[in-house]
Parts: C-alpha cells; structure tokens; sequence
C-alpha cells in the first residue's frame, strides 16, 4: 500500500507540473461546450434562396412576401431570367431556386391550376427536402388562407403534444452528445499517452525493475486524470444546467454516478490503447484520428443509428460514448431512475472490465 | 537548395521508416472513409409507433393499416393504455404514440368531427417535427378517403389549386453518399496534415533531437521547409487515395475538373500545415500539441458545415465558421465533385485559403527560434 501511495504521488507530480497541458485540459471541455450548445442545430434557418418570377403580378408578389417574412428562408435575389439558375447554383450561394411561370395566375384564374416549380441544390439531401417542404407549406398556407371556403366534413382533427422537448430546442439533443463526446476523446487521449511515454523515454525499465505489479502501475496513472475528469464532468454539468438551461429531471447523484463510470471506462480504453503501441505518436493518431470521426458519428447524437446498414448498428454497440449519451438523455431529459437504464449501465461495465483484463495480459513485463 | 535536399531525404527516412505510423497515416483515413458515409444517413425514416387504440372500429383498424403500410413507420406496440405506450416512450422503443379515443368512429359520424391524439417525443426536435408531419399527413389522406365514403355526391366544385412541383438538381435520387463524401475526405485531408506536422516538429523538441539541427548552419526557412514539403505530399497521397476510393466505391466522378481540385487542395494543405508549424512552436510536449489540434479539429468538423448547416447557426457562430479553414474546402469539394463549378466560381474560397496559408506560416516562422 505504501508503494501504491508513493507511485501515486509521482503521477500527480508529473500531471500537475505540467501546467501548459493543465489549461488546455481544463479550459478546452468548457469552451467547446459552450460553443457547439450554443452553435449546433440541425434545423434549418435562414437558407439563401434565388427566386425567378417571370409571372410579376399580384399573386406572386404575395407569396413572395410570405416566403421572405419566414425565418426559414433569406431572398438573396429576384431575377425574371430563368437562365441564370445553373450559374447561380454553381456559384454556391443559393441553396433553393422558386421559379413562377410566365402565365401564372392567369393559368389559376383560367384552368384552376397554377405551377410553381422549387429547384432544389439536392448535393445536400437534407437541407434540400427541408427546405421543399417548408416552401410547399407556405404556399398551401397561402391558398387556405385566401380560399375561404366552408369547413370540411367529417374532420378528423390529429392533436399533437411534443413530449420532453416542448419548444423542440435542439439543445436537448446535442448537449448531452457533446458531453459525450469530449469526456470520451479527453480522457481516451490523456491515458493513451501515460504509459507509452515511460516506454518511449526509458523510464518504463526503472518501472520494470521494481517490485510492482502492472495492475498497481494502470491504476496509479489512470487516478490523477479520474480526478481531472471529475472536475471537468462537474464544469460541463454545471454549465449545462445553468448557462445552456438543460434540465435535470432525474437524480443527479444516479447522474453523478453513471458519469464516474463512463469516465472509468475511457481511461481504460485509453490504457488499453497505451499498453498496444510503442510510441506516442502511433498512440495519439489512434485515439485521435482513428477515434474522433466514429465518435462522432456512433454515439447517435448527430445521425440516428436505427438508419444504418446493419453491420455499423451492431459495430456502434462497442462505441462507450453511444451508452453514455443514451444514459444522460434519459436522466437529465427523461427524468428515468435506474431501473431504466441499467442494461447500459451494464454494458459500459463489461467494456471496462474486458478491456481492462486484455491490457493487464497484454502488458510487457520485458523490454523486448 | 543543398541542404534542403538533405533534410528532405532525412525526414522522408523518418516517415519510411516508422512502419506503425505509415500505416496508420494511409489505412485509417481509407477505412474511415469507406464505412462512415454509410452512417452517415439523415433521412428519416423507420419512425417507431405504438397505437393505442380505444375505439376497436373498422375505422380505427384502417387507420392503423393506413399508418403501417405507408412506409415512414414502423409498428412496434399496441397498448391498451396510454399509460402503457408513454412506457415504451421512455425506453426508447417507441418515438411516437397514437391514441385513438373511444368511440372514435361513432363520434365522427354524429359530431362531423373528432380528435386523435398524438403524443411524440421531441428530444431530437427535427425528427420529432417530421415525424409529426408525415402522421398529420397520412391522417389527412385517411380523412379524404373515408370523406368519399361517407359524402356521396361530389359536393366539392374545382377550386383553384396552386401545384407545387420540386425538382432535385446535382444529385436526382438524394443519395446521402454523394454529401457526405467529399466532406469526410475533406476533413481525413485535415487531420493528416494538421496532426503530422504538429506531432513531428514537437517530438524532434521532446526527444532533442531539435539542439542539433538548431546548432547546425540550417536556416529558418530551410528547416521548415524541409518540414512542410513531405507533409505535403502525404496530403496529396491520402486526398489520391480518397479520390480513388469514391470512384471505386461510392462510384463519385467529380463534375468539375480535376484540375481545379488539386490546385485548391494544394493550397489548403499549406494552410493547415501552417497551423500545425504554429501550434508546434507553441507546445513543448507532444501531449500538449495534442491536445491544442484536438481542441482545433473539433471546432473545425463540428463548425464546418460536414453534418449540419452553417446558414442556421447564431451570427457569431457563423464568424467562427468563417475563421475555419475546413468550411472552405468541403465547400469547395462539394462543389466541385457535385455541381462542375469552375474555377471563377471558387476564387474568393481560394483567396481566403490562401491569406490563412501565409499569415499561418509566416507567425510559425516568426515565431520559431532557433535558440531557446
């Protein structure tokens, strides 16, 4: 115990004396919150849009004036020559073309139909429906409105409630994923380094020589950053709540608890790695490159999982912050006890254990 | 021109030698780009619905069968009870509830209207949105058709309608591969550059390896150089092998030319490898330049425009957008790969990119010196 202690005490010396690394570490998790909790949404607002309007009579001024006063769309410009579409759209500006034909109103007035064609920049697919769909409902709003005809019969009228997320904000989606997201590439990427520097500076055959067990060595390097990691769980939290106005719906010590786990969990994924390579630099492009984008992309916080092919769904099943982000979402939003989440809870335990066993077998007690 | 022959050879050993590190730089973007587009899907479908169905009509059970057969939902409960729905609700089986009332069918007839109610769990506010609209939208299609059941005569006069007509350019059968693509590849393209030349020039400080070339009659300009120039190539190899691996997988053949491609890349590397000089004449530690490029990336793929667009965030966020280098390049890439714009079309993208490659590079010049 007492060489356990003294081991630990060198690893707060060396963790703590770096003070550069310190900041960033501190400093980093607190302005990325605040940045992508303020920043990030998937609506859609304010997309550029062209309009050509070769008809130039009321009806399409109306709408026109309907469309511009929409948060969802900003009239970059109003041509009447439809040639310049192509141009326009390769020019990257625009994002969506209306279009109303010569004979617009006089067709309406005459043969009860009028046209309008939405051109669509469809190279990206989901801001091209979102957009078609906001413009055909402003023009369906359009013509209730101005049809005053009798109600219908036989109306079957859907009441919608929105559950958790009345104001359909999109904080409450993306801040917990943030948060799993820079816990898990924080603290994968100090542990990453911890074990291989001692390789790559020849320190790890004084750590060889002497009388510890390579169980003691994994602990003592994993509990300084534990402890940093608490602290920057309890800043994120407290920013969240307070400064993004996230609510805390469940119990925050179930929260507390949850989150010491998963932050357990990527340190070893983090000693795991460590313990694989032989150079700081192999260690760090692995937690960083290899790790960032399928963070990003499997935790479910961007892009739903039930959407991908099959063999991604069961390959985001091993992605820590995935479980994590499901169990945040359902404490803070949902407001869930225990009973809800503890399949998860679980499974963020067996990850840690499986790989805490395979680095413990792995690790080398020879320089080679 | 001698002696940038010499450290040209030496760093391009380095980098051959090192097998691990070679092979991460060429097989983890490659991997990467080949899966995560694939995961990368945002439309939405396969909406989980749980009906709770009080009434037991013929009305209610076409409804249903209405709802399940259109394509968007999938049926995964059929409660007896409010209660036992919201249950599904929160272990999140179910996205949505339906709950038809008692008597639903009776109450139609004899009131000429009646309610449903839906409940949706809007935590992810966009899929809640449109989940809500494509059931309102169904319902609306299930009301017109037992209208023409229940109205006999055709009571309705023409009225005029306004049609509505949508046209999906550059890319017809909204496939999300051909976004996502050249976004990813953009970003891989950063990471490579940025990260390799941060890490190198820190880690020749770290192990010092830095005093004896320091001590050596290299100059400045020589030094980083001879540091920019293989990170550059490597850029160009891994953007190569990206290029190929979208035609031979996602079968991707830029519109445009591919010409104007790599001029812009080659431009945009010098601008990242500039950042990665600059943070590593900052940092002492490779964990430090670490953690700064990670501090960096992420901001850059997060405020980049990759996943979501920059046209709906605050306007002080679209300034930070403005300040990252990578809005530009997957901007560039898209339109190039997807829409063939011309070079004329990418000048100001091309004059901002390059006003970051020598302010960047210049600092990191400025800024390293050869004594400590």
């Amino acid at each position: 115990m007492k060489q356990f202690i003294t081991f630990l005490k060198k690893e707060f010396a060396h963790v703590l004396r770096d003070k550069k690394t310190l900041l960033i570490l501190f400093g980093m998790p607190i302005v990325q919150i605040l940045i992508f909790g303020f920043a990030l949404t998937n609506e859609v607002t304010n997309a550029r849009i062209l309009i050509v309007d070769q008809a130039q009579d009321d009806i399409s001024q109306q709408i026109i004036a309907k469309i511009s006063a929409s948060r969802y769309f900003e009239i970059e410009n109003i041509i009447s020559d439809a040639s310049q579409i192509d141009r326009a759209f390769q020019q990257g500006i625009i994002k969506m073309t209306i279009v109303f034909p010569a004979n617009f109103s006089s067709n309406l007035a005459h043969e009860n139909k009028g046209q309008i064609q939405l051109i669509t920049d469809a190279s990206d697919p989901n801001t091209a429906n979102t957009l078609a769909n906001y413009a055909s409902n402003i023009i369906q709003d359009y013509q209730r409105e101005t049809n005053t005809l009798i109600s219908q019969p036989f109306e079957i009228r859907p009441e919608v409630r929105m559950l958790y997320n009345p104001q359909l904000k999109a904080v409450h989606n993306f801040v917990p994923g943030v948060m799993a997201l820079v816990l898990m590439l924080v603290c994968v990427m100090m542990t990453a380094v911890s074990i291989v520097r001692e390789k790559e500076m020849g320190t790890m055959e004084v750590l060889l020589v002497s009388p510890f067990k390579p169980i003691l060595v994994m602990i003592a390097k994993a509990v300084p950053y534990l402890l940093l990691s608490l602290i920057n769980m309890v800043t994120i939290l407290l920013l969240s709540v307070f400064v993004l106005q996230l609510p805390v719906n469940g119990n925050i010590l179930l929260l507390f608890g949850e989150s010491t786990l998963f932050i357990i969990t990527c340190l070893t994924v983090g000693i795991f790695i460590s313990v694989q390579t032989s150079s700081q630099q192999a260690a760090m492009l692995i937690s960083l490159m290899g790790m960032m984008l399928p963070t990003i992309l499997f935790s479910g916080f961007m892009f739903p999982i039930e959407n991908m092919p099959m063999p991604l769904q069961i390959f985001s099943n091993i992605v820590p912050a995935k479980w994590f982000y499901i169990i945040v979402k359902s404490i803070m939003i949902k407001g869930v006890g225990f009973s809800g989440i503890w399949k998860e809870t679980l499974i963020l335990a067996g990850i840690t254990v499986f790989l805490l066993a395979v680095s413990l077998k792995t690790f080398k007690i020879r320089l080679s | 021109m001698r002696t940038l022959r010499f450290l040209l050879q030496k760093e391009f050993r380095q980098i051959f030698r090192n097998r691990t590190i070679l092979a991460i730089i060429l097989v983890v973007p490659a991997v990467q780009l080949m899966i995560l587009p694939l995961a990368a899907d945002y439309e939405v479908k396969n909406i989980n619905i749980t009906i709770v169905d009080l009434d037991h009509s013929p009305y209610s059970q076409k409804l249903i069968s209405t709802i399940t057969s259109s394509g968007y939902f999938r049926l995964t409960g059929y409660n007896r009870s409010y209660k036992d729905g919201y249950k599904l609700i929160e272990n999140d089986k179910a996205d949505l509830i339906l709950e038809i009332p008692a008597s639903f069918e009776t109450n139609l007839v004899r009131d000429n209207e009646n309610k449903v109610f839906i409940a949706v769990n809007a935590i992810n506010g966009v899929k809640a949105n449109l989940g809500g609209a494509y059931l309102g939208s169904i319902i609306g299609r299930f009301n017109n058709d037992i209208r023409l059941d229940l109205v006999h005569a055709p009571r309705f006069s023409p009225r005029p309608t306004i049609e509505v007509v949508a046209s999906n350019w550059f890319n017809p059968w909204m496939s999300y591969d051909l976004f996502m693509v050249p976004g990813i590849l953009a970003v891989l393209v950063t990471m490579i550059g940025g990260f390799l030349t941060a890490l190198n020039i820190v880690k020749e400080k770290e192990v010092g390896t830095i005093e004896q070339i320091n001590v050596t009659p290299i100059r400045k300009h020589h030094f980083i150089l001879g540091k920019l120039i293989p990170f550059w190539v490597l850029g160009n190899v891994v953007f190569t092998i990206g290029l190929l691996i979208s035609w031979l997988i996602y079968d991707i053949v830029p519109v445009g030319s591919l010409g104007v491609l790599y001029f812009f890349v080659g431009i945009y590397l010098l601008a990242v490898l500039g950042l990665g000089l600059l943070v590593s004449t900052y940092c002492e530690t490779q964990q430090q330049a670490m953690f700064i490029m990670f501090f960096f990336m992420m901001i850059f793929i997060l405020m980049g425009g990759l996943f979501t667009s920059t046209d709906s965030m605050p306007d002080w966020a679209k300034m930070v957008t403005k300040a990252n280098p990578v809005t530009y390049l997957i901007e560039v890439m898209r339109m190039v790969i997807l829409k063939g714009s011309h070079l004329r079309d990418v000048t100001k993208h091309l004059a901002v990119v390059f006003l970051f490659a020598i302010v960047l590079n210049g600092w990191a010049i400025i800024n390293y010196k050869k004594t400590s």
